[in-house]
């Protein structure tokens, strides 16, 4: 087992399900074989701020938190949130985006305007960028609150350590019986834009 | 053994169980929280959310005292409301165990201030435990009762939210058979705190000190990890993990026990390193009592006084270079926000029409104070609104009359505010109290409280009827509104500040989150924007789901006036609670089957 440790950021707006994905990826790293440490802040999360969620897995993991410019891949559920954390990513590191746009307060009362060119801002300084309509495919797998899943999916491609098996059998586990299908669906979709 | 992904909150919830704890108060408090709902869950064990942190500890003072293993659980200001009894206990002791958890907030996530607990450790003569991750937490847990018991001392367990809200693998055991201890024990001597006692106690605190000073020196949380020697570090908690991630070669005195110190094990580990640093979150706690020792050590010149740290700020202080730090963009903030439907908007909405100066308090209408909204003032402690609402009213006299308003949220009401609105009454106020009751403890997650008729494990139980309260505590003009009704909230407010005297108004309207059913059958309101005026003033109510759409100069299509943009609902937000429809002068605003 390699000795580094990967250290992901996913990044979203409260009610987004941004804690259950990374719940998910610690589950399935474990499953692998891997020490896991993830951290989050909940509080005020819950009335539409930020919420973050660093999940890292490696032999042996300390801090559950990266610092600035060490993560490997970033995951944002919500375009704009995906210029708050960019400065975390590793140079060379990989950024999935989950294109939807919910709008800060203050762009709701036009004070200021939503970013036109997130992507491309992204994209000026990664390479590795994947922009993804997780909350279509969502739709289309047949729950629309599936967006969480379909971002795992694409992420799933990108980690090598462990196989589609591995994270439809914690999916499994995670839902009641009724949501499974669709969420697995939400899995395959997402895994196939990847 | 049974591995499973725990944060640091779970953990000690299943420490305590697995250790025999069957006893537990608290009270609900960003980061603590978890671990009396995860506690209540377990089997055969009593939790209980008492109205605030010095009951919380009271009642977990008198279980102590009946043998068995207790627990008083709050966040890192929850033990100022709790000193009073905190300071007198350590004098007492225990008899059973007694164990304090104080969830610190470095960086204050959620809180009002970032106060370091450690210091009530040595303030009040009491030991303190500091796990790193889950699996020390709930290790940290037992060992905190047993010391506890071997001391006859209340023991501290100190997180911080890291601790608390990260997760991280936890090997899960049996719970442990413990014998029933449990008794009734008159000594007096030993707890009636006279003058005469206590000062026979106070030397018993001393001697207790010193022998939990040499205990400390053998116990095995407290390791020495000897690598180079080049550099060595003294930490605890989270701050280990960041070192160690930065530095996995260095050489580390790593302490489990921050209070008191092992004074001869850091001189022993000074004298293998070249060079001395003590990396700890907020205050110089160990810090400055190193330097007391009179051994050479860098801390606070190269670490932040404020915030939590991170690897990265580990990285920097020790290496002494600066990362080249890329600024974020400059990208729209995204504060958290009253949800829609929440009833604290009507509230706020109808109170900034009185231009009133509201002390506020803590909990989700704070962040009323925000714009549009702006209806709140201040913000100190839990219930700090009516004492201050009173102080202001009086010193203004005249010119304060029909002017100053509180406004207390139901779970805060019950927390402190009942002595403040008893005082109100005893000292002929003139202010208006607003109880903003939305039937639930919302800010730290929705928990229960003496005025929603639910128990924390679950029962069914008395439910306080605040309008009684309050005319009992001698306010004769007690009000209820609901404050989705904006016109008749106004008229309410009006009418209480022309009165003489002290008012309460009621202002209640279920949180959101208790609306499950409603929720299921909503029926969204629309803008009409052949008819939307683009005025505004739906936007006054800083609810998430209406926005501004821009228009170049455009008119409005019924009307043909000029309009600079129109307003709109987002449908997957609305919850139909209707406070737009009231303020829309344009009749703009349409529910999916006509105007509600
Ligand atoms: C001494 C203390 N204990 C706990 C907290 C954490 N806390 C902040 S607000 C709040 C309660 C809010 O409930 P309520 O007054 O009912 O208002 P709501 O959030 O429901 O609007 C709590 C427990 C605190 N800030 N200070």
């Amino acid at each position: 087992m390699k000795d580094s440790v990967t250290s992901l950021l996913l990044a979203g707006v409260g009610g987004q399900g941004v804690l259950l994905a990374s719940d998910i990826i610690c589950k399935v790293m474990m499953k692998a074989g891997f020490d896991v440490k993830k951290s989050e802040v909940h509080g005020m999360a819950q009335r539409g701020g930020c919420v973050t969620s660093h999940v890292r897995y490696g032999r042996k993991v300390y801090s559950p938190i990266a610092k600035e410019g060490d993560v490997n891949v970033l995951i944002s559920f919500e375009k704009l949130e995906t210029l708050r954390y960019l400065n975390f990513l590793k140079a060379g590191g990989r950024v999935i985006i989950n294109e939807e746009e919910i709008l800060p307060p203050s762009v709701n009362l036009g004070e200021t305007a939503y970013p036109a060119d997130a992507v491309d801002i992204v994209r000026h300084q990664f390479k590795d960028v994947l922009v993804v309509n997780a909350l279509d495919l969502a739709r289309k797998a047949g729950n629309i609150r599936a967006v969480s899943i379909v971002m795992l999916g694409a992420l799933s491609k990108y980690l090598p350590e462990a196989s589609p098996d591995d994270w439809k059998s914690v999916i499994g586990e995670e839902f009641s019986e009724k949501l499974v299908p669709a969420n697995l669906k939400a899995f395959d979709l997402g895994r196939e834009t990847a | 053994m049974h591995k499973q992904l725990m944060s640091g909150n779970e953990a000690i919830a299943r420490g305590a169980f697995e250790h025999g704890v069957t006893f537990a108060a608290g009270y609900p408090g960003t980061p603590s929280t978890e671990i009396m709902e995860a506690f209540s869950r377990y089997k055969g064990v009593y939790a209980e959310w008492s109205p605030n942190e010095k009951v919380a500890l009271e009642v977990a003072i008198g279980a102590a005292l009946a043998g068995v293993k207790a627990m008083a659980v709050m966040k890192h200001v929850g033990v100022n409301v709790a000193a009073d009894p905190l300071f007198t206990v350590s004098y007492t002791g225990t008899n059973g165990a007694l164990v304090i958890i104080t969830a610190d907030d470095p960086s204050l996530h959620s809180s009002q201030n970032e106060q370091d607990n450690r210091n009530y450790a040595k303030f009040a003569k009491i030991p303190m435990l500091e796990p790193s991750d889950s699996q020390e937490a709930k290790t940290f847990i037992k060992i905190a009762m047993d010391i506890s018991e071997k001391f006859d001392s209340p023991v501290f367990l100190r997180t911080t939210t890291r601790v608390s809200h990260s997760k991280s693998v936890v090997g899960l055991e049996e719970p442990a058979v413990s014998e029933d201890r449990r008794v009734i024990k008159f000594d007096p001597a030993k707890y009636v705190m006279v003058p005469a006692h206590a000062r026979v106690r106070r030397v018993v605190v001393e001697k207790r000190m010193e022998q939990l000073k040499e205990w400390a020196e053998t116990f095995p949380e407290n390791r020495m990890e000897i690598q180079s020697t080049a550099v060595g570090i003294i930490t605890a908690g989270m701050s280990y993990n960041y070192a160690k991630d930065v530095f996995p070669d260095y050489s580390y005195l790593k302490l489990g026990m921050v209070h008191p110190l092992p004074e001869k094990m850091i001189r022993t580990f000074a004298s293998k390193v070249k060079e001395l640093y003590v990396v700890e979150e907020l205050d110089p706690f160990i810090e400055e009592q190193v330097h007391a020792m009179g051994i050479p050590v860098t801390g606070k010149k190269v670490f932040p006084y404020t915030s939590e740290f991170d690897p990265g700020v580990v990285e920097e202080g020790i290496k002494a270079h600066k990362r080249g730090r890329k600024s974020p963009p400059a990208i729209p903030s995204r504060p958290p926000n009253l949800c829609p439907g929440c009833p604290h908007r009507g509230l706020f909405y109808a109170l900034g029409k009185t231009k009133a100066f509201v002390t506020g308090d803590i909990g989700c209408y704070t962040l009323s104070f925000m714009k549009p909204l702006q209806g709140l003032h201040t913000c100190i402690c839990m219930g700090a609104s009516i004492g201050m609402a009173h102080g202001m009213s009086k010193a203004l006299g005249e010119k304060g009359k029909g002017k100053i308003v509180g406004v207390i949220g139901d779970s805060t009401f019950v927390h402190s505010g009942i002595t403040p609105l008893l005082n109100m009454a005893y000292n002929k106020s003139d202010a208006v109290i607003i109880i903003a009751d939305n039937r639930t403890t919302a800010m730290t997650g929705m928990q229960d409280h003496p005025a929603t008729g639910t128990t924390l494990q679950g029962e069914k139980t008395k439910e306080l009827d605040f309008a009684a309260l309050a005319k009992v505590l001698g306010i004769e003009s007690v009000r209820i509104v609901h404050p989705l009704n904006i016109k008749k909230t106004t008229a309410v407010l009006k009418e209480e500040l022309e009165k003489e005297g002290p008012s309460v108004i009621v202002s209640r309207g279920p949180c959101i989150f208790l609306q499950r059913e409603r929720l299921k059958s909503i029926k969204p309101f629309t803008v009409d924007i052949d008819v939307c005026t683009g005025c505004q003033l739906c936007l006054g109510l800083g609810c998430p789901a209406i926005s501004w759409k821009k228009e170049e100069a455009g008119l409005v299509p019924r009307t043909g006036k000029k309009r600079k943009g129109f307003a709109s609902i987002d449908k997957t937000l609305c919850v139909q609670c209707s406070l737009c429809f009231q303020v829309c002068r344009a009749d703009a605003i349409k529910s999916a089957g006509g105007p509600s």
